[in-house]
């Protein structure tokens, strides 16, 4: 059976109603999982909340977070605290050293580069080849090309095509994400990739990024954050009392 | 000997707030295509509007089938419709209204994904 997840929702979320009004609408096109964002120091309280509004409307919730660090220290210190707590890691790059190290570090899951300023749009072959070995995604979100219209838009469906085939040639699985914060930018999966023909990707291709490849992510992250995890390879299969030696 | 005209049917689900009307559903489809693809690509597609339900907010669509890939795009990025937000969802293609029709009968769910043709 078909999983499909979109990994980035951007709900205000102090407006409970409008969280969730778009979660709900999420259920509705098909989705069976949803990521929200949300900010760094964001209240446990919070979290709760919108977990409650997910379970509700019988989606699976996936915790997430955005980090926009000014330089690869301040990176590498949010993740350190950060890692265990959130079951997906976005690192949203606005200068090329923060989109290296994000790039070679695997607790970092998606890279996103939002600006619509080719100077800061850092994935190149480079970036790429780190990404691939270290099983970073490439995000993709949607609904700036809904949102945006005429030279701004054909200007990022540039950037994307280029992206999204230094990402094929390097093997670096591509996330596809709404990247909504309003219920009328949200989408069904197929229509989504319906407007990824107009960057390149084809419709499996497209699909895969809604599907196994955000499913990949989460399926890892939260059998590295269960409490059988002892290290890479090594879990508890079961717990019992000690062997006694014969 | 002419060849004849291959052609793919959509429907589409039309999801707004207010009242949408025929014309101006069929202009912003239209005004998609032109801003995606130009002049030359909106020739292309041969579009037309053949059917429009305003109570179910559903339509269908005709267009050539090599250009179903833009069509589809150009529906999708469809937001607005007279300065008020719409969101277009596409819910079958078909290559015949007939079957189109039957599709529409006999699945359950009112948006059932479309197979991608």
């Amino acid at each position: 059976m078909k999983f499909y997840a979109d990994l980035h929702l951007c709900p205000t979320l102090e407006r409970t109603d409008e969280a969730r009004k778009l979660i709900q609408k999420s259920a509705e096109l098909g989705y069976d999982a949803v990521g929200v964002a949300f900010p760094v120091g964001v209240e446990q309280k919070r979290i709760q909340e919108i977990r409650d509004i997910c379970v509700t409307s019988g989606l699976d919730f996936v915790t997430r977070i955005d980090l926009t660090p000014n330089n690869p220290a301040s990176l590498l210190k949010s993740l350190r605290s950060l890692r265990r707590q959130f079951e997906v890691i976005a690192v949203l790059c606005h200068s090329k050293t923060v989109a290296r190290q994000a790039a070679k570090d695997r607790r970092v899951d998606l890279i996103s580069f939002p600006s619509p300023d080719f100077r800061k749009r850092f994935f190149d072959s480079a970036e790429a080849a780190l990404a691939s070995e270290a099983t970073v995604s490439l995000e993709v979100d949607m609904s700036p090309l809904l949102r945006l219209q005429g030279f701004q838009r054909s200007r990022l469906l540039s950037f994307l095509r280029r992206e999204t085939l230094i990402a094929k040639k390097s093997h670096v699985p591509i996330v596809l994400s709404s990247g909504a914060s309003t219920a009328s930018l949200l989408k069904k999966p197929q229509d989504y990739a319906f407007l990824s023909y107009l960057f390149g990707l084809d419709f499996s291709e497209a699909m895969r990024g809604f599907s196994e490849n955000s499913r990949t992510i989460v399926d890892r992250n939260r059998k590295k954050l269960s409490p059988n995890h002892v290290a890479p390879g090594v879990y508890i299969i079961r717990r019992g009392e000690d062997c006694h030696n014969g | 000997m002419s060849q004849r005209l291959r052609r793919r049917y959509i429907a589409v689900k039309i999801e707004s707030d207010h009242p949408v009307e025929e014309r101006d559903f069929h202009d912003a489809v239209w005004t998609s295509i032109l801003r995606l693809f130009g002049e030359y690509g909106a020739s292309q597609a041969e579009l037309a509007l053949i059917e429009y339900d305003p109570k179910m907010n559903q339509a269908v669509l005709r267009c050539s089938h090599k250009v179903l890939d833009q069509v589809r795009a150009s529906i999708v990025a469809v937001t607005g419709v007279q300065n008020e937000k719409v969101a277009t969802h596409i819910l079958l293609v078909s290559g015949t209204l007939k079957s189109l029709r039957r599709k529409l009968r006999t699945q359950k769910a009112p948006d059932r994904v479309a197979p991608a043709l």
